[in-house]
């Protein structure tokens, strides 16, 4: 069997690839230029329109982009990495997408290289031409440089014209890095969160911090405003949760030939984040900032630790000179934020799974890049507060009644509740007599109301097995990937 | 050869029922598009180049990239405006489907027909919602426009499975491939119907005129 190219098609091949890879850089760049594009058809084709789309060739762009590939091509190995950031006037930058091109070693021989391979590569430019606008960069590109002035008026005076004018953005970007330092990072884009979800297609577009907000009731008075703004946060990576992580990585860590594309750099509208200033409201009012609402069975060993950082927040943000209240206050929490610079990065390192209610000082954990950082062993405190591994417990021990108030208590208030509200009533069903069994109606219906918790769930088991199912899922994965001739045929026989 | 059938559902507000079904459409018709064919001789032939460009909504948070045809968007406007009418005027609580079929013609002897035989086909389901007041619409501006987003995500991960397609056909069987009436693009054949389900639930089925020309047609 020819398992080897041709020397033909191995050039064919190549130069579909090196073309292939400078034309999405073009597509990439020019969706962020914040202009929109319109190409003529044409139905005679001209020969210098690869892949039959008419894609314009920025000069600086594909100089950028050979530079960068170095004469080389993306590779098994070698991938090409377009990154966009966003760049405030303040200097403050951020990257918002990273476009990975790379190549993985799983072969298709039969294919034939000239026609079919041509024309799927021509399809993916046109899928990527489509999905480029799909991503929230693209309206932030198309809005960047709009001034937004307002002139409020002038004075003319012997020397010379006074006149007083306003330039605002529309949307709240980030702050300086200090207030960053100390608001949790809302902004955050959840990367891992759609690694729970069975249907990927539906996943990746928005950050589950929201949803964690809505599902656990709003930790911070501010989550549910940013609900509507953080919906132009997203994540775009793929559904695979290897290729998920990588927004983790430091820019420096990324494939060989990153191309960093200086182009689309300005953006005057910058990316929604929380309002900080409504964080700061609720604690102004002095005295004990409203604790964060945990589940309210969950355990509260760690809740001490969990306020200090928003202590922080409240009491910071008020005034620029308690900095160094903040500065104690964050050295003491886990959170160990620590330079502004480190912790611009970690907003994007922030993993969390949907449906937690994690604490800022859990950000660290994620410093480690390693994928499913949240539930490494290492740590195991913090899982005492993760409602995923421990979730609220069903109201055994107390009557229903009052599960159901705490319940309503904890999601509906986002600025905290204590449990004073709350009156313990005992449930004393009519009726029931306890001669037989040593316990009564009430405590069998209490006990046995809900299902059992899961044994996995429980806190022991859980950390240490999913710990261990962690350790054991690049072996299975990689059994998984020698078996994909198999499954293949399995699906083809259910079409 | 079984047809691939995808659906997708919207929920819109009336006044972005067409710039949301025509994303759609262009989306899936950008990636079923190629430029026109030239065959020369020894049975080779040359592709033209596909335009694109960049469509913005004025009733959804929304922008997508079509091809440049006029004549492919007037098809696509006209079918889609007629969609909405008879959404409109059907007096239902606003629910209908309009669907985009790819087909292959195969060539029957005399006397039947052409055969008409799909491969692709696309059904977006749609729920038009009336809302009360500005807020509610704003809201529903950047809902629908992410909802959106979603579908095109998902338009592209069907279309990179790299499933069936006709075959690259020869000169004499182009047309029965491909729609060759266009004078820039030259997408698959299709043809865009559309049903409107009535408050009973049954489906009231109206299809546009091209569709009854093409089975009628001997």
């Amino acid at each position: 069997m020819d398992t080897d190219l041709s020397s033909q098609d191995r050039k064919d091949l190549d130069k579909f690839i090196k073309f292939f890879a400078l034309k999405t850089v073009q597509v990439i760049v020019q969706a962020r230029l914040g202009e929109k594009i319109c190409t003529r058809s044409s139905s005679s084709p001209t020969g210098s329109d690869w892949f039959n789309l008419a894609i314009k060739d920025i000069p600086e762009v594909t100089h950028e982009a050979k530079k960068a590939l170095a004469g080389q091509l993306p590779a098994v190995g070698r991938s090409m990495c377009v990154e966009i950031s966003l760049k405030t006037s303040e200097g403050d930058s951020m990257e918002l997408e990273i476009w990975c091109l790379e190549m993985n070693e799983k072969c298709d021989k039969e294919i034939k290289v000239s026609y079919t391979v041509y024309n799927r590569l021509s399809l993916l430019l046109k899928s990527l031409l489509a999905i480029t606008r799909v991503t929230p960069a693209y309206r932030l590109s198309r809005k960047q440089g709009h001034e937004y002035t307002v002139r409020v008026g002038t004075v003319g005076t012997p020397v010379g014209t006074i006149t007083l004018s306003c330039a605002y953005r529309i949307n709240l970007a980030f702050m300086s890095t200090r207030q960053f330092e100390r608001t949790p990072p809302i902004m955050g884009i959840i990367i891992d969160h759609f690694v729970d979800r069975p249907y990927p297609s539906s996943s990746p577009m928005h950050p589950c911090n929201y949803r964690a907000g809505e599902d656990n009731g709003a930790v911070y008075p501010s989550v549910e405003d940013s609900q509507e703004v953080c919906t132009t946060s997203f994540s775009t990576s793929p559904p695979s949760q290897l290729s998920s992580s990588r927004l983790s990585y430091q820019p420096a860590a990324l494939g060989v030939g990153s191309a960093d594309m200086g182009y689309p750099v300005l953006f005057a509208g910058g990316l929604n984040a929380a309002h900080p200033h409504q964080l700061i409201g609720p604690g102004k009012e002095g005295g004990v900032p409203p604790t964060p609402s945990q589940p309210a069975h969950g355990t509260q060993a760690d809740q001490e630790r969990m306020c200090t950082p928003l202590d922080g927040v409240h009491y910071s943000a008020a005034t620029p000179s308690s900095s160094e209240d903040t500065e104690t206050v964050s050295n003491s929490s886990e959170g160990k934020c620590g330079s502004p610079h480190d912790l611009l990065e970690t907003i994007f390192i922030r993993k969390v799974g949907a449906f937690v209610n994690k604490p800022i000082n859990q950000v660290t954990m994620a410093n480690l890049d390693i994928p499913f950082a949240m539930f490494a062993p290492k740590n195991v405190e913090l899982e005492d507060n993760d409602p995923m591994v421990n979730p609220p417990e069903s109201p055994e021990t107390e009557s229903p009644l009052q599960g159901s108030l705490h319940s309503e208590g904890s999601s509906g208030s986002s600025t905290g509740n204590t449990h004073d509200d709350f009156v313990m009533i005992d449930f004393k069903p009519a009726f029931s007599k306890d001669d037989i069994l040593p316990m009564d109606l009430g405590t069998f219906y209490r006990e046995f109301q809900n299902p059992p918790q899961l044994s996995s769930l429980s806190i022991d088991i859980g950390a240490q097995s999913m710990a261990e199912d962690l350790d054991s899922l690049p072996e299975k994965l990689a059994v998984h990937e020698k078996n994909v001739k198999e499954f293949d045929a399995f699906v083809e026989t259910l079409q | 050869m079984n047809c691939r059938a995808e659906v997708l559902e919207v929920s819109v507000e009336g006044r972005q029922v067409e710039e949301a079904m025509l994303a759609v459409l262009h989306t899936v018709l950008l990636h079923r598009s190629t430029g026109k064919f030239h065959y020369k001789k020894e049975g080779t032939y040359s592709i033209g180049t596909v335009g694109t460009q960049d469509v913005d909504c004025d009733f959804i948070d929304f922008a997508y990239v079509r091809v440049s045809s006029e004549e492919l968007d007037r098809a696509l406007r006209k079918a889609v405006g007629e969609f909405k009418d008879a959404l409109r005027n059907s007096g239902s609580d606003g629910m209908g489907q309009i669907s985009l079929e790819f087909y292959q013609k195969k060539k029957s002897r005399w006397p039947f027909s052409d055969e008409c035989i799909p491969w692709e086909l696309w059904t977006i389901k749609v729920n038009v919602v009336n809302l009360a007041n500005e807020q509610e619409r704003q809201i529903c501006r950047e809902k629908v426009g992410e909802k959106l987003c979603e579908k095109i995500i998902n338009i592209v991960e069907v279309m990179n499975r790299h499933e069936y397609l006709p075959k690259m056909p020869t000169q004499s069987e182009v047309d029965n491939v491909f729609d060759t009436s266009l004078k820039d693009v030259q997408p698959y054949l299709y043809k865009i119907s559309y049903q409107i389900t009535d408050s009973l639930g049954t489906s009231v089925t109206t299809t546009m005129r091209r569709l009854i020309k093409d089975t009628l047609a001997l």
